[in-house]
């Protein structure tokens, strides 16, 4: 649910639950998207990819 | 025919050897999927729920496969944020039986929810007034993160890592790690809190009520808890048995005993406060709503006395009591059957949550509601139980789960 859809209501029940869901959402977006961009500019560098973990 | 695919320094059986229990486990799975098709198409009239029972089988294995799970949290929290780090070692398995719980868990709520085309409608018309709306944000997040934690597994595939994005997106995605473990153990507060609090705020059920500090009953934090001190027993349970079936040792004493000793510690303050609350419970609360704490175990054919004492004792003092003393902790048997007595003990806590919760009168005119599962109710139950099974048997055999194996068991 979004703050445009007809069942929003600009309460604190709203914004903590929906808040909550999506500050979830967007670190784990965040932290995979950095692991893959990374990974590609990594892989473009070059080199066999194969160092320690 | 697959050696290519195994993982260096370490030894497998035959192809053969492996895919004849593979065959035998995946037809108990099959049995599972025709329930759950069954129940998808034919609806929920293929269980043994009723007016009693809106919550029955699916939902007690839910909640004991979210705490037995709760090991890859606890495992995460203690590695990535404590800075534990001999449990790196075990941290992939813990994972791996995680991300099989978690997993589960979903598949069974998207059978019990009866129309799972509408499974979405919990995300876009969310009820915010709910301990369970909460729960479904926290479990699929935490179930993603389980996903990120397992991708970097499979990507160490000896043949995936041979491509050179694979193998740097498994480097970065270790390097971020302790974000995600971090994000998995805030989700994982929360969604087993929640899932003791839907019981704890019935105030008509006098069984389940209980005080609390604010929004919360005693019961969400009693959750958090136990989920924090059994699900690492059901890691090192599972390690064991993985053990005996492959006759390897693949973890050290000293991760599995650092593991355990943690565990025991847990598990000994939860069950002083377990403790503590039942006695309030059966003194204070209780008769403050008209029962006595013998109603509730009597005049019934099942539910007797004997359940609190295999919940308090045997599956919480006694387990706790072997783990937290070195001789206890140190005996390889001694410690297998404190893990047993633990998945017990916190199996019998989630039942009686859900079911007696159900089963008990609470009216002077009614009577206890006693329930037995449909057959499609119990296949669908032994449905994860045979998935985890095939999971964890590709995922031991192509993927380097076990750090410590190749050291532990030198290739001849």
């Amino acid at each position: 649910m979004f703050p445009f859809n007809f069942e929003w209501i600009w309460d604190m029940s709203h914004m903590v639950f929906m808040g909550g869901l999506w500050y979830a959402l967007i670190i784990l977006g965040i932290g995979m998207t950095y692991c893959i961009v990374k990974a590609a500019i990594d892989t473009a560098k070059g080199g066999d990819g194969h160092g320690h973990h | 025919m697959d050696s290519a695919l195994i993982p260096n320094g370490v030894r497998r059986c035959s192809l053969g050897k492996f895919l004849v229990p593979l065959a035998v486990v995946g037809a108990v799975l099959l049995w599972g999927v025709y329930a759950m098709l069954l129940c998808w198409f034919k609806g929920l009239n293929q269980t043994n729920m009723n007016d009693n029972y809106g919550f029955a089988l699916w939902i007690w294995a839910d909640l004991a496969v979210i705490a037995l799970g709760g090991g890859a949290f606890f495992t995460g929290f203690l590695k990535y944020l404590i800075g534990k780090d001999e449990l790196k070692h075990i941290i992939n398995y813990a994972v791996l039986i995680g991300f099989i719980c978690y997993s589960s868990a979903l598949l069974i709520l998207a059978i019990d929810i009866g129309q799972p085309l509408r499974g979405w409608f919990i995300f876009w018309h969310a009820n915010v007034h709910s301990m369970l709306t909460e729960v479904a944000f926290c479990l699929s997040c935490y179930f993603m993160v389980l996903t990120i934690e397992y991708i970097p597994l499979i990507l160490e595939n000896r043949q995936i890592d041979k491509v050179p994005f694979f193998h740097h997106l498994s480097h970065n995605m270790h390097g971020t790690m302790a974000v995600f473990a971090a994000t998995g153990a805030f989700l994982s507060f929360f969604h087993q809190g929640s899932l003791g609090g839907v019981a704890g705020v019935l105030f008509g059920r006098p069984f389940a009520y209980r005080e609390g500090l604010f929004i919360w009953p005693w019961t969400f934090f009693l959750f958090t808890w136990s989920a924090a001190a059994y699900g690492p027993c059901f890691t090192l349970l599972v390690t064991r048995i993985t053990e005996a079936v492959t006759g390897k040792k693949l973890v050290k004493d000293n991760v599995v005993e650092l593991l355990a000793k943690i565990s025991g510690w847990m598990m000994t303050t939860y069950i002083i406060a377990k403790i503590i609350d039942t006695l309030y419970w059966a003194n204070v609360t209780a008769p403050s709503k008209g029962f006595n704490l013998i109603d509730f175990y009597s005049n019934n054919g099942f539910y007797g006395i004997w359940i609190l004492v295999m919940e308090i004792i045997l599956g919480g003092i006694v387990p706790a009591a072997i783990l937290i003393t070195d001789k206890g902790r140190k005996s390889p048997v001694v410690r297998t059957v404190a893990f047993v007595l633990a998945v017990i003990g916190v199996s019998v806590n989630r039942w009686v949550m859900v079911l007696q919760v159900m089963a008990v009168p609470v009216m002077p005119f009614d009577q206890w509601a006693l329930y037995y599962p449909s057959w499609q109710e119990v296949a669908t139950t032994i449905l994860p139980v045979a998935y985890g099974i095939i999971l964890i048997m590709i995922s031991y055999r192509y993927l380097p789960i076990f750090p410590q194996e190749a050291e532990l068991n030198p290739a001849e």
